[in-house]
């Protein structure tokens, strides 16, 4: 399969059906919010959605309908406090109901890792001493055929759609990047496609032994985005907007107040670059 | 009345556990900030482990969230996630995991997950995170949470992390690799688990604090060490290394950010 460099929402409107298993991957850093914001422009239903920390970007998501479906370990706005929409979305079933299937970082870090190497499930000296396998019959537990030690089983995540955010990719769709870089690598090999956003196309990419590189042969679709992290940050260009990450906390606390920023800055805006703009404007 | 807060007694004590040249995997909040007092006083070679893959850092100010650029900027190496979760802490290779929580049952056991029932929620909490296998992996593991009888419970809601679970040596039937809670830390002073029963007592109290208070701010009728330990006020080394690094890092945090083009 050839690489294809296009503009975001067509990447969007090929690869992103509603009911689909989506991924945007990004541990705190090269989070794709521009990719999230098309997914809610474009009005996707029903999606299941998983990503370990859904920060922002999901209760952005959730919040505008897009999810009936969330696989995650960590649901909250980091050193801030709680993912307001998420909340809503568990506690009240608003907009809709979310069905949440709950790990640890450690077993969605093995379930990619299992889904990248092509494997049914992941195996890992995990969920010990918790209840988490109470209210999820999805972690089990499988005996290791040489010591007979009971290990944690959880089978293996494998996203029709991944989405990542980077800082370049060359025009043949290899991608790279640096910084921290998360569990991106496995949830971009355990994909059946793979949309990339990127801050900058170039001709070509210099060599990078260590770095981390994605294969053309397995990006389905590049678009050039930059700020395509924002308020997320992407190492080299521009930092986390902390300050907008605490803002955050009272845009999204009440349903009418969400919902206005979202009419405002999202939906009104026709890309990421508008979007951006909106954002100018205020400040 | 003391010149210092509650916070800054209990990150000062915390930060005097972490020894000189230890592995600690670090969480947000009040243990990044002791983590990172004690790397500015008595134990510049910590080595400070965060989540997001940022090994040996040595941020000049705290981060917000667990992957801020400060920690990769000042880390001795950045690697993937699934590795920090395998390589290092399941394979046995930090010494100390640093876990705050929104309950702690008498057995060190955690619930960040959820108050009221799981199905049915009153206050839905961010959940496990790296927290479950810390608990089960560090070689000793310590908590700091303020205390009161919401904090401090006879029953968790959920447990999230298995601290000695039902006591009494249960937690050594298990495979968990690490000795569990070894310190909570509160804003009255040090629990730690007794030797046979694995409840959590009192070990120590901050410089002014009482047994009275300290009962009072418990959900479950607190034992009592047979000596408990008065903990020395800050000195003031430690409070103005404290108060700079929080200074630094309200500045930082503030500061506008540039939207990209």
């Amino acid at each position: 399969m050839t690489a294809r460099v296009t503009a975001l929402s067509d990447a969007i409107a090929a690869h992103v059906r509603d009911g689909a298993c989506v991924a945007l991957e990004g541990f705190t850093h090269l989070i794709p919010f521009a990719a999230g914001h098309e997914i809610i422009r474009q009005g996707r239903r029903n999606l299941h959605l998983v990503r370990m920390t859904p920060d922002l970007i999901y209760d952005q998501m959730i919040g505008m309908g897009c999810a009936s479906r969330l696989t995650f370990s960590w649901g909250g706005n980091p050193g801030v406090g709680s993912l307001h929409r998420l909340r809503d979305a568990i506690e009240h079933q608003w907009p809709a109901p979310l069905e949440i299937d709950e790990h640890t970082h450690a077993g969605v870090a093995a379930a990619y890792s299992a889904g990248a190497a092509g494997l049914p499930f992941a195996t890992l000296r995990g969920y010990l001493g918790t209840d988490l396998p109470s209210v999820n019959p999805r972690i089990r537990s499988v005996d290791c055929p040489f010591t007979g030690e009971r290990l944690a089983a959880v089978p293996a995540i494998n996203p029709e759609v991944t989405i990542l955010h980077a800082q370049r990719a060359d025009r043949h769709g290899n991608v790279a990047m640096h910084g921290i870089i998360g569990a991106q690598r496995e949830a971009a090999f355990a994909a059946r496609a793979l949309i990339v956003t990127v801050e900058e196309i170039v001709e070509e990419l210099p060599p990078a032994m260590n770095g981390i590189v994605l294969p053309h042969w397995i990006v389905s679709a590049v678009a050039q985005c930059p700020g395509g992290a924002y308020p997320s940050y992407v190492h080299g260009r521009y930092p986390r907007d902390n300050a907008f990450y605490q803002r955050w906390d009272a845009i999204a606390r009440e349903r009418a107040g969400f919902l206005a920023w979202m009419n405002r800055h999202v939906l009104a805006s026709r890309d990421h670059a508008t979007f951006l703009a909106s954002l100018r404007q205020v400040a | 009345m003391s010149d210092w807060t509650r916070d800054e007694m209990m990150t000062v004590a915390a930060a005097r556990m972490l020894w000189d040249g230890c592995v600690c995997f670090v969480g947000i909040g009040l243990p990044s900030a002791a983590c990172n007092l004690a790397r500015l006083t008595h134990a510049p070679d910590v080595v400070l482990i965060y989540e997001s893959g940022t090994v040996g850092t040595r941020p000049d100010v705290l981060p917000l969230s667990i992957g801020d650029g400060e920690l990769a900027d000042t880390a001795a190496c950045v690697i993937p996630l699934p590795e920090v979760f395998s390589y290092l802490l399941q394979a046995g290779r930090v010494d100390v995991g640093f876990l705050g929580a929104a309950q702690v049952d008498r057995h060190g056991n955690l619930n960040s997950t959820v108050i009221g029932p799981y199905h049915a929620p009153k206050t839905r909490l961010p959940g496990a995170g790296g927290a479950t296998e810390i608990a089960a992996h560090a070689r000793q593991v310590f908590v700091m949470l303020k205390a009161t009888p919401r904090s401090l419970v006879a029953q968790l809601d959920f447990r999230t992390s298995g601290g000695f679970l039902e006591g009494h040596g249960a937690r050594a039937k298990t495979s968990m690799r690490g000795t569990g809670p070894q310190s909570v830390i509160t804003d009255y002073g040090v629990l730690k688990p007794h030797p046979d029963s694995d409840e959590l007592q009192l070990s120590a109290l901050f410089d002014g604090a009482t047994v009275d208070a300290a009962r009072a701010a418990t959900g479950w009728p607190l034992k009592v060490a047979a000596t408990v330990g008065t903990i020395a006020p800050p000195t003031a080394v430690e409070l103005e290394t404290l108060r700079a690094l929080h200074a630094r890092t309200r500045e930082a945090h503030r500061r506008p950010v540039r939207l990209p083009a």
